[in-house]
């Protein structure tokens, strides 16, 4: 019985019970990784972090929900109202949402039922999830707007930018994925990894770019343009307080353990364990899948925060050309890879002329990448025309490694 | 010390003149170089970290701290302060209120012929430079290494004379009182008087 059938013969009640249990882990692993940030990247910068407000400072994000809401909460006399509190509100159910299609566990006993916990599976249950976590694009790029404020504007515009822009790398990403497993159905690309092996292996390259644009897409240190403390204040969400900016500090959170939950669910395998350690997928009425689950969301957790901890910010250019120019390219030519692979996989070519198209490729590979290199030795080595020196000093130009000004005695 | 700055007319002050250094900009790193950075992250969550638990453990400040300054006594228990107000002079952030007080022989608080009859220092002005206490020609004021000055209210951070004032040690009187029999303030400067004379104590 597949996962679609399993799920079709829920009651309404149980769908309910699923609803606010999936709510419910959101909100507690956001409450979680918020502390769980804070204490890594102390420790990477040899801090302690927060520790005092319950064992071992677990409580301290309930602590800081509890003063964001007993703040006043402000609406700008400039503010859209209506806008300016719709926006919050999209962002983050939006996020909740991509939740619905996340299978977290295999098969376990509800109340009686025999069932899985993810609350729908639909046929096209990735492309869903894109659709949804970039309809929470509106939420910041509403909020930008209707603050009535030039830096919220900025970092709405930006946040908006960035998000489409690593939407497509990323939906190409995914591309790979949905040619290899044959399904766009989460639950199905999870059971064909579990036939298989992890799409992270076989798919690497597009393993790779997932995760990059993955944290374009949620708008994370290195790529946190949109919020970027030391140009726009807050970005899109200055002129927010109390509540309504609480709301947006939890879609920043539920939108990285959503990214992070897909990543896990199309590339790590899902909720099955690691190989060989399939035994331990029965415990607890199958329950324990939901740790091998989280365990592996939180390898990308940690991967955002360690990022986070080591990284500056980009500039927007760089960070635009990475996307355009780096990211999508090279996902184009391995979908392209993988798709002929595929075909010809199932034309039944010989395995000699897979093995040979596989070598061809690598070959074209290398010799594109040691043009590409030649070229940027000979930009990097390109003189400064011919009485055009100028004698005033001016930072180093994309095509001169730097100019040697010295006037004067 | 001579003066290095060259003295030169406006007209002269010339951008192409000034002379620069090649900066060599180095090409954008390599994969293995980039590596490197998140080792030191990674490394850095296993070593011991640098927090001092501040409430709980208060780590001792460097000897020489800025801290609470102290309006010091001489060992018979009168106050240094002559309410020169130097110190206030001194103030960058004019922080240091004084008014000076002349000894009376019922009311002697300090050797000689002044006192410091108000002394306020203002913790939301002071910026701890330490210079009242080089102003200081008595020694009076000093610093101590006392650094709790946070407070719920304006006017609990200007601190009186009160505040600020040694505290009485073995041996000393609490002013007024007169001055060490046959002793004139010279001698108190010049720390010939060790501890309070029993005279000094009577009404």
């Amino acid at each position: 019985m597949t996962t679609a059938q399993l799920l079709g013969q829920d009651p309404g009640w149980l769908i309910a019970v699923k609803a606010l249990m999936v709510f419910i882990i959101c909100v507690l692993a956001t409450l979680m990784a918020v502390w769980t940030e804070r204490r890594v990247l102390a420790k990477m910068q040899l801090r302690t972090g927060p520790n005092r407000v319950g064992p071992a400072g677990l409580l301290q994000s309930l602590s800081d929900g509890v003063k964001l809401a007993l703040k006043e909460d402000i609406i700008p006399a400039a503010a859209d109202k209506v806008v300016f509190i719709i926006a919050p509100i999209i962002a983050t159910s939006m996020c909740f949402m991509a939740f619905a299609v996340i299978p977290m566990t295999g098969v376990v006993n509800i109340f009686g039922r025999q069932t899985a916990l993810q609350l729908t599976d639909l046929p096209v249950g990735v492309l869903y999830i894109l659709a949804v976590t970039s309809i929470g694009v509106y939420g910041v790029v509403l909020a930008g707007w209707s603050s009535g404020s030039t830096y919220p504007l900025l970092g709405g515009l930006r946040s908006s930018a960035q998000v489409i822009s690593y939407e497509v790398a990323m939906g190409l990403s995914l591309v790979a994925v949905f040619i290899y497993a044959g399904s766009m159905s989460t639950s199905d690309i999870v059971s064909s990894q579990h036939q298989h092996i992890w799409n992270a292996v076989v798919l690497f390259p597009s393993f790779v770019i997932y995760v990059i644009s993955m944290v374009g897409e949620t708008n994370r240190a290195p790529f946190d343009l949109a919020e970027a403390e030391g140009e726009l204040v807050g970005g899109f969400h200055t002129e927010y307080s109390s509540l309504k900016f609480a709301l947006f500090f939890l879609a920043e959170y539920v939108n990285i353990i959503a990214v992070s939950a897909l990543a896990t669910t199309l590339f790590l395998g899902g909720y099955h364990a690691l190989p060989g350690l399939g035994f331990t997928e029965q415990w607890v009425g199958g329950w324990f899948t939901l740790v091998w689950f989280f365990a592996k969301v939180n390898i990308f957790f940690f991967i955002f925060m360690w990022l986070r901890g080591s990284l500056p910010r980009l500039r927007y250019d760089q960070f635009m050309k990475f996307g355009w120019k780096v990211l999508i390219p090279v996902s184009l030519i391995w979908i392209l890879i993988v798709a002929s692979l595929r075909v010809l996989q199932q034309e039944g070519a010989p395995r000699s002329a897979i093995l040979a198209f596989a070598a061809g490729v690598v070959i074209i590979v290398m010799a594109m990448s040691s043009l590409v290199e030649r070229n940027k030795e000979k930009v990097r080595s390109a003189d400064l025309p011919e009485g055009e020196a100028p004698n005033f000093p001016v930072p180093s130009l994309p095509n001169v490694q730097s100019i040697n000004v010295s006037g004067g005695k | 010390m001579t003066d290095f700055i060259e003295k030169k007319n406006s007209g002269q002050a010339d951008i192409n003149s000034v002379p620069f250094t090649e900066v060599e900009q180095p090409g954008p790193a390599t994969l293995a170089q980039q590596a490197k950075g998140f080792w030191v992250t990674f490394s850095t969550m296993f070593k011991k970290n640098q927090t001092v638990q501040y409430p709980d453990v208060k780590a001792p400040t460097a000897p020489r701290f800025h801290g609470r300054h102290q309006l010091n006594r001489h060992p018979d228990g009168l106050e240094k302060c002559i309410g020169c107000e130097l110190c206030a002079w001194a103030c960058p952030a004019d922080a240091i209120l004084v008014e000076g007080g002349n000894n009376t022989p019922g009311n002697q608080l300090s050797p000689g012929e002044r006192h410091g009859a108000v002394y306020q220092i203002n913790y939301l002005r002071c910026i701890f430079c330490g210079l009242c206490v080089e102003a200081c020609p008595t020694r009076a004021l000093t610093m101590t290494n006392e650094y709790e000055l946070a407070d719920d209210k304006r006017e609990k951070l200007i601190f009186e004379k009160d505040d600020l004032l040694a505290p009485l040690r073995q041996g000393m009187l609490a002013p007024p009182h007169p001055m060490y029999p046959g002793m004139t303030d010279t001698n108190y400067y010049n720390g010939d008087v060790k501890e309070a004379h029993p005279s000094q104590g009577e009404k």
